[in-house]
């Protein structure tokens, strides 16, 4: 039963991550990412997926697909439904799942974040209904698999497990939002593991909206660099396998890490703009240390929401330094978003498992173009690769109407 | 175990800006009278109830966070409002309110604007419309318009995700992270999602609405109304059909009763109630379908059936109702709420509503 909930063992039960799956524009699955984040490598290109001619910025950091994707349980007709995102998010549920080594099952809750689901197949549709209102060939398919939950489906059936869906919406916070609420279901007992991440594809329409903002760099995206001019649009996807640590060494499966702290909050203040001292954000940090029962000297890395616009970048480094106190100036902080861009929905999700990699492999992310330090920022940006001992790293995620979202991960040893 | 009470309801449909049109509405029975809507191209006629315009404008249009908003804002706002009225005349202090806005469509008008203009210029097109666009655009605002919300999370998905919505805000509530929780089913329509559902459900006629709840712990706050049980999610697969899934929720909920209220979602369209139907052909009981009034409002309907079902049993017309959710493409789950006033153990007599069958 969703309620009443399941009686709840006191405490809550320690949640590790077995699997990890990501796909961005540095490439497909774990190893090609590490390798890329550890260097700080930048992945941005021409945009190639549409027209971007009469657009202010012409650059995004775009993923090269596959030709086939791994075999799975979806027929050929269910293949050839799934659209860019929903390719992104099957590569990176697959990856995800074979490393945790999960057999099909009955009650895996899979809760997905995403701002855009399957946009470019509403594109499609709309453009069709405006352009040849006469011919509905292909027009049922859009309308169906343009819907999240409808690609979220497809996960259960590629995999061949059970569960109830969930797609959270909380703008560029989801994936975060995502894996916080997978990771509370499995702490109050409604479930012993989770299958949980973002993803999002580029799509005209939100590649322009941005644009029309004026939000996005048309030089290069410098998150927390004194001349910065805007963010950088990226795709992907990522997600984790989330389980009690009993089901996990029950079955003695290897250990990534573990996730250890969630908080959440809203920032009323605008639609679109952070409010300048960063208290949600503030809040959102203080309430995922109060859940990890760690304060800030306890944290060995920051992966920052660090959009690289100028009000981001400055509410979030208000909202860091009055977190970290003395700690600050000599707490390492980077945007991995200067590498593969903005991407929406799965940053939350991809930049938790980017903390993941530098947990297990022990390096801290450089950041990509990084040149004139802000004077507001008092923290040290990572700005060359470089080894570390990381055993707990922070990951901050603020979305588009005022979701903020805080993860913590500890090194599993 | 906690026990979840009701302290509020509100609701915009085509029957008007508050709950007592619903129930004016749902009491006549009468299918709301449909409108056609202008279409690009007009190659086929497409039909809507439309949300008439409110009597008076309302006042929270004047908040400076909903002045350039499209309609979902405005029906999430004047739901949330309705739903939270009686909570803030019972409660003179500050309270920690939690908010969940489900939606299926989401903001399709502007989504619309914006995009055909992106395709005649992406250069001119509107930087106000985009982020309005954007499906947790409607919480934004209406957290910033209550100024108590301390937690909002918006959920997208098929209509039975409604009560997803609700098992989160009761989760906020049980960690003691809100005081009240409002639980929002909102969609806005246009000519667009009119289309897409001439595609898949040719009877349906599309509208649009909020439906709020709001759920507290305090039995001092409730409406008279508790919140006894949300049954598990029965997900549809490649191996499990809709009708499995809305078979299996519907043993999760009581057997047949002559005096309790099935509030369904059966909307006199044959392929698309087939598998409610099924399930629920052991029902003899009365049984109330507000989409076969309303029309489809996918989101904002699922609402409707937990407001119009919550109304009934606080007006005592019913001792209890259970709500059959059989989402489109996505999940079935039930709930069942039943009437709880602190100090009295029963209800009775019943009394039913006018147009409830049988």
């Amino acid at each position: 039963m969703l309620f009443p909930f399941p009686p709840t063992s006191a405490p809550p039960p320690r949640v590790v991550i077995t699997g990890a799956g990501i796909v961005t524009a540095l490439g497909l699955g774990w190893k090609p990412n590490a390798e890329g984040f550890r260097l700080g490598r930048p992945a941005f290109r021409p945009v190639s997926l549409f027209d971007v001619s009469r657009q202010r910025v012409k650059t995004a950091a775009e993923v090269d697909l596959p030709d086939a994707l791994p075999p799975t349980g979806l027929s050929r007709r269910q293949l050839a439904r799934l659209d860019r995102a929903g390719k992104m998010l099957l590569l990176a549920a697959n990856e995800a799942w074979q490393q945790a080594g999960w057999k099909p099952v009955n009650d895996v809750p899979l809760v997905l974040g995403t701002t855009a689901g399957g946009m470019s197949l509403g594109e499609d549709y709309f453009r069709q209904a405006v352009q040849s209102p006469g011919r509905h060939r292909r027009q049922p398919t859009r309308a169906i698999h343009y819907q999240p939950q409808v690609q979220a489906r497809m996960v259960l059936d590629a995999l061949g497990f059970n569960g109830p869906i969930t797609i959270i919406s909380n703008a560029c916070a989801s994936g975060s939002n995502a894996i916080g609420h997978a990771w509370n279901l499995v702490r109050c007992g409604q479930a012993e593991c989770a299958l949980a991440g973002g993803y999002d594809a580029l799509s005209l329409l939100v590649f322009a909206g941005f644009d029309a903002l004026q939000a996005l760099s048309p030089t290069i995206c410098r998150p927390f660099d004194a001349r910065r001019d805007g963010l950088a649009l990226g795709e992907g996807a990522a997600l984790v396998a989330l389980e009690t640590l009993e089901h996990a060494q029950r079955r003695n499966a290897p250990i990534l890490g573990e996730l250890i702290g969630y908080g959440t909050t809203i920032d009323r203040h605008h639609l679109t703009q952070p409010q300048p001292e960063g208290n949600a954000a503030l809040t959102a940090m203080n309430l995922a240390c109060d859940a990890a029962r760690l304060g800030p000297k306890d944290v060995d890395y920051i992966n920052a929401h660090g959009t690289g616009t100028v009000l981001n970048d400055s509410s979030e480094a208000s909202a860091i330094s009055r977190w970290a106190g003395p700690r600050a100036a000599t707490l390492p902080v980077s945007s991995t978003k200067a590498s593969i861009g903005h991407l929406l929905g799965a940053a939350g999700a991809v930049e938790a498992v980017i903390c993941l990699m530098a947990l297990r492999e022990q390096w801290l992310p450089a950041q990509a173009a990084f040149e004139t330090p802000d004077p507001a920022c008092n923290f040290p940006i990572v700005r060359q690769p470089r080894d570390a001992q990381v055993k707990v790293a922070l990951s901050n995620s603020f979305g588009f109407g005022g979701v903020n979202a805080t993860l913590i991960l500890r090194r599993w040893i | 175990m906690s026990r979840i009470f009701v302290a509020g309801l509100g609701a915009v449909s085509p029957a008007g800006w508050n709950v007592a049109a619903l129930r004016a509405a749902l009491d006549r029975g009468e299918p709301l009278p449909v409108q056609p809507l202008e279409r690009p191209g007009g190659d086929k006629s497409l039909r809507t109830r439309l949300v008439p315009a409110p009597a008076t404008r309302p006042g929270f249009l004047a908040h400076p966070r909903l002045r350039r908003t499209s309609p979902i804002t405005h029906y999430t706002a004047a739901a949330a409002l309705d739903a939270v009225a009686g909570l803030r005349a019972l409660r003179a202090e500050k309270i920690r309110l939690g908010l969940v806005v489900c939606q299926q469509a989401g903001c399709v008008h502007y989504s619309c604007r914006f995009f055909d203009e992106v395709l005649k210029d992406p250069a001119t097109a509107s930087p106000l419309l985009f982020p309005e666009t954007v499906y947790a655009a409607p919480a934004s605002h209406v957290a910033a318009l209550l100024e108590d919300v301390t937690l909002a999370n918006t959920l997208v998905g098929d209509p039975a995700s409604f009560l997803q919505g609700a098992a989160l805000g009761i989760r906020w509530l049980e960690e003691n992270t809100v005081d009240a929780c409002l639980i929002i089913g909102v969609e806005e329509t246009n000519w667009i999602l009119a289309d897409a559902l001439w595609h898949l459900d040719r009877p349906a006629v599309i509208t649009g609405g909020a439906g709020a709840i709001c759920l507290s712990l305090d039995p001092a706050l409730s409406i008279g109304v508790a919140l006894e049980t949300i049954t598990d999610v029965h997900s549809y697969r490649a191996s499990t059909s809709r009708t499995q899934a809305a078979q299996a929720m519907r043993k999760q909920l009581p057997a047949s009763s002559t005096v309790e209220l099935l509030c369904d979602g059966l909307s006199d369209s044959p392929r698309t109630d087939a598998a409610e139907r099924a399930a629920w052909l052991d029902w003899t009981g009365p049984r109330l379908s507000p989409k076969r009034v309303l029309g489809e409002g996918l989101m904002a309907a699922a609402a409707w059936q937990c407001v119009a079902a919550c109304d009934l049993v606080s007006a005592g017309r019913f001792p209890a109702a259970n709500i059959s959710l059989v989402g489109s493409n996505q999940q079935a789950i039930g709930a069942r709420f039943r009437w709880s006033r602190p100090g009295i153990s029963d209800l009775s007599p019943v009394t039913r509503a006018g147009n409830i069958t049988p």
